[in-house]
C-alpha cells in the first residue's frame, strides 16, 4: 500500500467545498448566459433579428385584416413567437454543434460535472434570454405600434402556458437536431432553412387562412404555428377567433400539440444526443 | 487488482470495423510514477488512452485505472482523474480566469484558481480572453482545467505540441511538481527529448501493441549496445570503429597519437536511433 500524497490545501484561499446540485445548474446557467451575451452574433441575431422585422414589415404594411386587426398586430404576435424559436430552437440547434466541434463537450465529460449540468445551463440561458427578448419585444410594440398588452389576468396566464410549453418544445428539438449537425458549421446549415421555411408556413409573414391549405396542413405538424395562433388568443380581440382556421383559437388543441413536441423532443434527446464528433467515435 | 497500480491494463483490443486500433495490449502503471506512451500517429495511442479516461469503449480486455472500469466508474473517479486532451475545448468568449474558475467548481477538492493559473505561466493572462491567448498559452490554459481539480492521476495527450523551447523547460519543472507531490503521470508524445527528460519509464506502442517497456536509459537495450568511436587521422580522413570497451579504445588513440586525438568523439545510439529502429523506420 503506499499512500498518495496530494499537494496541500491552499489554508486561506478555498476551504474546498462541493457546491451543491442547485448551486452547480445557476453557475453553468450564469457561464452560458455570459458567452451568449459576450457573442455579438448570438445577441444580434437572435434579439435584433425580431425588432428589425417588426420595425421593417410595419412600416410597409399597414392594413387592417379584419375589424379591429391591423396586419402590424398579427404579425408582431408572429413575431414573438418566432423570437421565442430563435432563442431556443435556432439558438441551440446552432451552437451546440460549434462546442461539440471545438470539443467542448467532450472537455466537460471528462470532468466530473454531472450531464443534466449542461443541459441546465442551456434552459436557463434560454429562459433568460428569452424573456429580455420577449419584453423588449412588447416594449418595442406597445410604444410604436399600438400593440395592447393582455387586459386579463386569464389572457396573461394564457400568454404564460403556450410560452412555456412552446419553448420547452423547441429547447427540447433544438437540443435534439443538434445531433445532426457533423459539423460546426452545418448546425446553421440544418437549422436555418428549417426555422425561415416554419416562418412562412405557420402564419408569421402572412395571415395563416391566405395559405394554401396543403401548406397549412403542413404547418399544422409543427410547434411553431401553434405558438402563433396561442398568442394571437393572448393579444388580439376575442372576435379574431372566427376568423381562425379552426373557427376558434383552439386552445385545447395549442396545448395538446405543444406538449407532443415536448414529448417527442425529449424522447429524441434522450436517444440521439452525442457528446462527441463523429469522428472522435 | 494491486493497489499500488494506478492503472492495470489486461489483453486490450479494439477495432473500428476492420481496423485494429489496439492489438492486445498488457501494461502497469505504478502509482506515483511518470508513464510516457511513445508511438507514430495511427499506432494506437490515443485509442488506448482515450480507453483509459473513459472516453471509448472497448472490444475485449480488463481495464482497472485507479481501481474502477473506467467504462462503468466509481462516482468519485472522475474527480480523482485529470484529462488533458489534444488541443480541445475552447471557451473564446470567456476569461482564462472565468473558465478555470468554473471547472474548478466541478471538483469537490479544488485548487485555488488563481494558483493554478500562476502556476501553468498564465499569470498575467487571467483576464484575457480565452481566443487572444497563443497556441501554446491555450495550451497551458488545457493543462490548468486538467490539474484544477488535484488529480491523483493526470492524462496529458500530447501537451507541448506547439511550445517553444522555453515553454517546455517550464512544463518540464510543472510536471516534475506535479510528481514529486505524488500525481501519477501518463503522457503520450512525439518528443523524444521530453519522454527521456520527464518518464521513469516509457513504453512503445506501434500497430496496436506496446513493443516495448523500459526505463528511458534501458530502452531497446540501449546501454549495452555498441558505443561509436571516431576521430580523424593525420591524412584529415575520419575514422570510426564499434566498441564494447570505448574507454580502452580512446586511451589507445590517446597513445597513438601522444596526447590529444583530433575530432574525438564517443556516442552510442540515442534514444531516437532505438526508437526509430524500435517502430521500423531503420
Amino acid at each position: 500500500m503506499t499512500t498518495t500524497t496530494k499537494p496541500a490545501a491552499p489554508l486561506a484561499a478555498t476551504a474546498a467545498r462541493r457546491v451543491g446540485p442547485v448551486a452547480l445548474g445557476l453557475r453553468q446557467g450564469r457561464l452560458e448566459i455570459t458567452q451568449f451575451l459576450r457573442s455579438r452574433e448570438s445577441v444580434v441575431f437572435t434579439m435584433g433579428f425580431p425588432v428589425i422585422m417588426i420595425l421593417i414589415f410595419a412600416a410597409i404594411f399597414n392594413d387592417e385584416i379584419a375589424p379591429g386587426v391591423s396586419y402590424t398586430q398579427y404579425f408582431i404576435t408572429g413575431m414573438i413567437a418566432t423570437g421565442l424559436m430563435t432563442v431556443s430552437f435556432q439558438n441551440l440547434g446552432i451552437w451546440i454543434p460549434i462546442e461539440r466541434d471545438r470539443g467542448v463537450l467532450k472537455r466537460y465529460r471528462g470532468t466530473p460535472m454531472p450531464k443534466w449540468v449542461y443541459f441546465a445551463g442551456k434552459v436557463i440561458m434560454v429562459v433568460a434570454i428569452g424573456v429580455v427578448e420577449t419584453v423588449l419585444l412588447l416594449a418595442v410594440s406597445a410604444a410604436f405600434f399600438d400593440l395592447g398588452l393582455p387586459a386579463t389576468a386569464g389572457r396573461w396566464l394564457t400568454f404564460a402556458w403556450v410560452a412555456v410549453l412552446g419553448v420547452t418544445a423547441c429547447t427540447l428539438c433544438g437540443i435534439a437536431i443538434s445531433s445532426l449537425a457533423r459539423t460546426a458549421r452545418s448546425g446553421s446549415a440544418v437549422v436555418t432553412p428549417l426555422a425561415l421555411v416554419l416562418q412562412f408556413i405557420s402564419g408569421v409573414f402572412f395571415v395563416f387562412t391566405e395559405l394554401p391549405t396543403w401548406m397549412q396542413q403542413v404547418a399544422a405538424l409543427f410547434p411553431l404555428k401553434w405558438m402563433c395562433q396561442g398568442l394571437r388568443s393572448v393579444f388580439l380581440p376575442e372576435s379574431f377567433g372566427a376568423q381562425e382556421a379552426g373557427g376558434s383559437f383552439e386552445l385545447g388543441r395549442v396545448a395538446l400539440v405543444l406538449g407532443a413536441w415536448c414529448v417527442i423532443g425529449l424522447l429524441l434527446c434522450l436517444t440521439t444526443f452525442r457528446w462527441t464528433t463523429r469522428r472522435d467515435g | 487488482m494491486d493497489d499500488e497500480l494506478a492503472i492495470a491494463v489486461r489483453g486490450l483490443r479494439k477495432a473500428y470495423g476492420d481496423n485494429v486500433a489496439v492489438a492486445g495490449v498488457d501494461l502497469d502503471v505504478r502509482r506515483g510514477e511518470v508513464f510516457a506512451l511513445l508511438g507514430p500517429n495511427g499506432a494506437g495511442k490515443t485509442t488506448t488512452v482515450e480507453i483509459l479516461e473513459g472516453y471509448r469503449r472497448r472490444d475485449a480486455g480488463e481495464v482497472r485505472v485507479l481501481g474502477s472500469d473506467p467504462a462503468a466508474p466509481a462516482a468519485d473517479w472522475r474527480s480523482r482523474v485529470g484529462i488533458v486532451l489534444q488541443g480541445t475545448g475552447e471557451f473564446d468568449e470567456l476569461t482564462v480566469g472565468e473558465v478555470v474558475r468554473h471547472f474548478a467548481g466541478f471538483y469537490p477538492d479544488a485548487d485555488d484558481p488563481a494558483k493554478v493559473i500562476e502556476r501553468v505561466g498564465l499569470g498575467g493572462k487571467a483576464r484575457a480572453r480565452t481566443h487572444t491567448l497563443s497556441g501554446g498559452q491555450k495550451r497551458r490554459l488545457d493543462v490548468a482545467l486538467g490539474i484544477v481539480g488535484r488529480p491523483e492521476l493526470l492524462f496529458l495527450d500530447e501537451p507541448t505540441t506547439g511550445f517553444d523551447p522555453e515553454a517546455r523547460r517550464e512544463f518540464w519543472e510543472l510536471i516534475r511538481d506535479l510528481a514529486a507531490a505524488g500525481t501519477t503521470i501518463v503522457l503520450t508524445t512525439h518528443y523524444l527529448d521530453e519522454a527521456e527528460e520527464l518518464a521513469d519509464r516509457v513504453g512503445v506502442i506501434a500497430g496496436g501493441r506496446l513493443v516495448e517497456v523500459a526505463t528511458p536509459a534501458q530502452l531497446g537495450n540501449r546501454q549495452a549496445a555498441l558505443a561509436t568511436v571516431s576521430w580523424r587521422t593525420p591524412e584529415g580522413v575520419v575514422e570510426s570503429a564499434q566498441s564494447a570497451t570505448p574507454t580502452a579504445l580512446v586511451a589507445e588513440l590517446a597513445g597513438r597519437f601522444g596526447g590529444e586525438v583530433p575530432g574525438l568523439t564517443v556516442t552510442r545510439p540515442t534514444l531516437e536511433d532505438v526508437y526509430l529502429t524500435m517502430i521500423g523506420h531503420r
